[in-house]
């Protein structure tokens, strides 16, 4: 499989790999996201910060219409993926999930073992050949920083693992697709805080790779581990920016706020 | 007054405690009962005839004892069930837990539990008076009593075990799992298959075993349609015997109390209490084996 992200895709799209276009969502009645406007740079760890139910996670699960899930969803407004736009120009719904690796707040490996874990992605894709799976499942491991930690035991149970490696499984199931983008909710808040240094190191090396959009509650993360921080509050985008400008010098008096832990 | 209060609650704890004991009395009293007049059969047939013998005529003046003949048809009447069952049941679990709307799963789940409601006695006669006819057109020379029609209308007489059962298991997997597959670009097909079928497995063993439980004791539907006719066969287009069938049949008939042909139902009915004791107890040990936790 290609890279999508190589330098050619980067020209030929614009620097922009994710946009959303004054995006609104609502679950039947209640409005969840106002005219959120944002356009997310290639290869950049971006940051979504913001008190509980300001929107940031279902703005995240927009990117890979996760939110198709859920009955009585309603969205209006573009979001786009290297300029097409997902809702209206995709047709294959599952297909394109493929393009955008997705993390958890809990770790929610299969019940299955660690190699069918990183393996299932591809063989959902009809691939058969032992030595390609053999070779995506290293891969991805690796990436993934637990390929030392468990190459001797990839046929045992991936609940065996603890949370945190549990956590690294699913990233390397994500990335065993060869995704473009990682979609990433709240990834270490149900780890400790070792694990979680290990998960935030690891953010910070997948993004040569990746689009990284993280959803977070800790702001020490965002800050140190975000190129561009978004601000949510109410479902509305309040302020979005390069990260060190966020922390240090917030345009709006509701980042200060919040950031300075006044409220959420 | 506090003296009172204590006391009603001793009795009432008793009470509680004498409902509970009912059920293990009744098993305990049923064991005893099959034991009993099981040893006196056994007194006069070597267990080795019983388990070996071919034929069983425990009603002719050629007196056999060979239990494979009605376990024969037994197993191949719950066969044809099962086969019927299983697939067709966990398919609709899977429909109406995954692709169905919910107001749909909820107008059809209970009216697919009327199934099992329906009285067996009807069930015997739609076998009977129905699908074997309809067989007959397919199959030319099916008797007019086979295993093959009441099999597959046991199947449909179970399938509710399954189904409601199932559902249950699917719908118990939490849904991050759910999510991750979507999230991996699995379609419904894929992850219902590849994900939440295998997640839910020990749930859906232990429908399906309860639903063979439910077949093997299966009475009225084989004895009208399946020809009361002990065989030793695993042809599924002839006519058999069940155990529970020959139970009724001896039951109902004339035998004399304490007679030889009396206590054959015995021995016949602590075969098939063995076959259902040990199948409970493999859904047991299954459910504690494989209960998988997901926190």
């Amino acid at each position: 499989m290609v890279q999508k992200n190589d330098s050619l895709a980067k020209l030929q799209y614009g620097m922009y790999k994710l946009k959303a276009k004054d995006l609104n969502l609502y679950y039947g009645k209640k409005q969840a996201l106002k005219d959120v406007t944002i356009n997310i740079t290639a290869n950049t760890v971006t940051a979504f910060i913001g008190p509980s139910g300001c929107g940031k996670s279902t703005f995240l699960r927009c990117f890979n219409r996760m939110n198709d899930l859920i009955p009585d969803v309603t969205i209006k407004g573009e979001v786009m993926i290297d300029d097409i736009d997902i809702y209206k120009n995709i047709i294959d719904v599952y297909a394109y999930r493929k393009q955008i690796g997705m993390v958890f707040q809990k770790p929610n490996p299969f019940p299955k073992s660690i190699f069918e874990n990183v393996a299932f992605g591809l063989r959902i894709n009809g691939e058969k050949s032992k030595s390609v799976l053999e070779e995506t499942v290293e891969y991805a491991l690796k990436q993934a920083a637990l390929w030392d930690e468990v190459k001797d035991n990839l046929q045992k149970s991936a609940m065996a693992l603890s949370g945190g490696q549990q956590q690294r499984l699913c990233i390397a199931r994500a990335i065993a697709v060869q995704p473009s983008v990682l979609l990433m909710d709240e990834p270490a808040s149900a780890l400790d805080p070792i694990s979680t240094a290990k998960i935030e190191e690891l953010i910070y090396e997948l993004k040569s790779k990746f689009t990284i959009v993280i959803v977070t509650h800790n702001m020490q993360q965002a800050a140190r581990i975000s190129d561009k921080t978004a601000f949510f509050y109410l479902g509305e985008l309040i302020e979005y920016d390069n990260t060190d400008k966020i922390f240090t010098n917030p345009a709006k008096n509701a980042t200060q706020n919040y950031i300075t832990g006044r409220f959420g | 007054m506090s003296g009172i209060k204590i006391k009603s609650e001793k009795v009432i704890e008793l009470v509680m405690l004498l409902c509970s004991l009912v059920s293990v009395i009744t098993t305990l009293g049923i064991i005893l009962v099959l034991s009993i007049d099981t040893f006196k059969f056994f007194q006069e047939v070597s267990l080795f005839d019983f388990l070996t013998d071919t034929q069983w005529t425990p009603l002719f003046e050629d007196k056999h004892f060979g239990i494979l003949s009605l376990l024969s048809g037994t197993l191949l009447t719950t066969t044809i069930a099962v086969i019927i069952a299983v697939p067709v049941g966990i398919t609709i679990a899977v429909y109406l837990n995954e692709y169905a709307s919910k107001k749909f799963t909820y107008v059809v789940k209970p009216l697919l539990e009327i199934l099992a409601a329906i009285p067996t006695v009807i069930y015997g006669f739609f076998a009977l008076q129905f699908v074997t006819p309809l067989l007959q057109k397919f199959i030319p020379g099916l008797s007019g009593f086979n295993a093959l029609s009441p099999g597959i209308v046991m199947g449909v007489m179970i399938i509710p075990y399954i189904t409601s059962l199932s559902e249950d298991a699917l719908r118990a997997v939490p849904k991050s799992l759910r999510e991750a597959s979507y999230g991996l670009g699995a379609n419904r097909f894929q992850t219902a298959f590849s994900v939440l079928v295998p997640a839910a497995n020990s749930g859906i063993i232990v429908s399906v075993i309860l639903a063979i439980s439910r077949a093997l004791g299966e009475t009225m539907i084989v004895a009208i349609a399946a020809g009361q006719e002990p065989k030793l066969t695993f042809n599924p287009l002839e006519s058999v015997e069940t155990i529970t069938t020959y139970i009724v049949q001896v039951s109902m008939g004339d035998v004399p109390q304490d007679s030889m042909e009396y206590r054959t139902i015995f021995a016949a009915g602590i075969t098939l209490f063995m076959f259902t004791f040990l199948l409970n107890n493999i859904s047991f040990w299954i459910r504690k084996k494989y209960e998988q936790r997901y926190e």
